[in-house]
């Protein structure tokens, strides 16, 4: 496990006040946040930013974080001494709502049991009451297919669980998940039963799989929708003519009308994500100019330029 | 103290259900599965920050809206924002979404 140095990641000294650290946070809260930066790292780097204000934001951590890491720098290799929180008592963080949010290894060896403690409403060594297990929450990322044909996946899920000896372990598990035929991006998959286990016969709590489909180099995707640019050529957009357009669920024919431009909008109903009502598959004409690149095809662009007398500019 | 131990578990098949349409969450498992009071849920309809999935006869939610509460307590939690502030945060990001869409769907790639 590496010392992770919390003033590092808040970009603050090590002497800097409770009202500097607040202040470093929110600033890098907004810049960072997952809902607001789109950057893959950013829920990762949130979770860091997160963690190391739980840690610097209260009283109680700081200075039980500044005791352990005397002389440590980030990065190096560090384990916490036996019994080094002995003479502190946590009151449970600010933890929060969902409880989901993971910490690194190195928060939960030094806060971990003291967290879930206050989470759970646990004491330790006080008597366990029943309790519902906690549900979890995670993301599946799954290709834009899997919602035509349904498909089944495997995950890996990871999350500190106290053993009986009061340890902190992380628990890899690994689960097989029906992807449902026409589920959407932004929907739920609820797993029963896969969340926290129950305390004293309750039941467990549930899995909440976020879906996100994988960007895909052909469809975008809008809700049901799809959305596909279909290349073709001068004659086929002026004179009309039917052409193949790829689906995720196969080929289809379709009728390019005579008169199209580019950025015709064409609508291929029921094409989209199937379900009760399916989405629509939209193609977007882009029309391509055939290179003039050799002594017919030249000859071809100046009998038009003489025939047709258009000028793109008259409106 | 050693790296937390880890431990396997073989892989179990689990379907689960889309939770939306038939499998949307009655208020009090909706509030229990967002982490929050069915109150909260409450005053969030309220304000009209979040619309039940179905409204009658008696409201249930879908994922999307498990989503967006998560989201709300997120920004809540993260700037120590209040409900008007999460509002107005709500709107700007819903905003950025549909130009988001609208890009992408013009074929534009976005960083």
């Amino acid at each position: 496990m590496e010392f992770k140095d919390y003033y590092k990641v808040l970009g603050v000294e090590r002497t800097a006040n409770e009202d500097d650290i607040k202040k470093a946070y929110r600033r890098l809260a907004r810049k960072h946040h997952p809902d607001v930066n789109k950057a893959a790292d950013a829920q990762a780097r949130m979770q860091e930013i997160n963690e190391a204000n739980e840690v610097l934001g209260d009283k109680e951590k700081r200075a039980a974080y500044d005791q352990v890491g005397q002389g440590a720098r980030g990065g190096q290799p560090f384990n916490p001494p036996p019994g080094w929180d002995s003479g502190f008592e946590f009151s449970g963080g600010p933890g929060g709502f969902g409880g989901s949010e993971s910490h690194s290894d190195f928060f939960e060896a030094l806060f971990g049991a003291a967290r879930r403690g206050g989470m759970n409403g646990r004491r330790p060594g006080g008597g366990a009451q029943a309790a519902r297990g906690r549900d979890h929450h995670a993301k599946v990322v799954v290709p834009l297919e899997d919602s035509f044909h349904g498909a089944t996946r495997e995950i890996t899920l990871h999350s500190p669980e106290m053993d009986a000896s009061g340890q902190v372990a992380l628990r890899e598990r690994r689960l097989q998940v029906g992807i449902p035929k026409g589920i959407r991006a932004g929907q739920q998959i609820r797993l029963t039963g896969q969340g926290s286990p129950g305390l004293g016969g309750a039941p467990a709590g549930d899995l909440y799989l976020e879906v996100e489909f994988e960007p895909h180099p052909r469809w975008r995707v809008d809700g049901r929708d799809l959305y596909v640019t279909l290349k073709v050529a001068p004659w086929e957009a002026a004179l009309g003519a039917s052409v193949e357009v790829r689906t995720p669920d196969g080929q289809v024919e379709m009728n390019v009308p005579a008169g199209s431009q580019s950025g015709r909008k064409l609508r291929l109903r029921g094409r989209g994500i199937p379900g009760g009502t399916p989405g629509d598959l939209y193609v977007l004409l882009e029309v391509v100019l055939p290179p003039a690149d050799d002594d017919k095809a030249r000859a071809a662009y100046r009998k038009m330029a003489q025939d047709l007398a258009f000028d793109p500019r008259a409106s | 103290m050693n790296r937390p131990a880890s431990s396997t578990t073989t892989a179990t098949l689990s379907l689960g259900v889309c939770v939306s349409d038939d499998h949307a969450l009655e208020l009090q498992a909706f509030a229990v599965a967002c982490g929050v009071d069915e109150a909260f849920v409450g005053q969030l309809v309220e304000e009209g920050l979040v619309q039940p999935a179905i409204a009658t006869p008696t409201w249930r939610f879908g994922g999307e809206e498990l989503g967006r509460v998560r989201r709300i307590c997120r920004l809540q939690r993260d700037f120590g924002a209040n409900l008007h502030s999460v509002a107005v945060m709500l709107d700007l990001l819903d905003e950025n979404d549909r130009l988001r869409v609208r890009l992408l769907r013009a074929g534009e790639r976005l960083p």
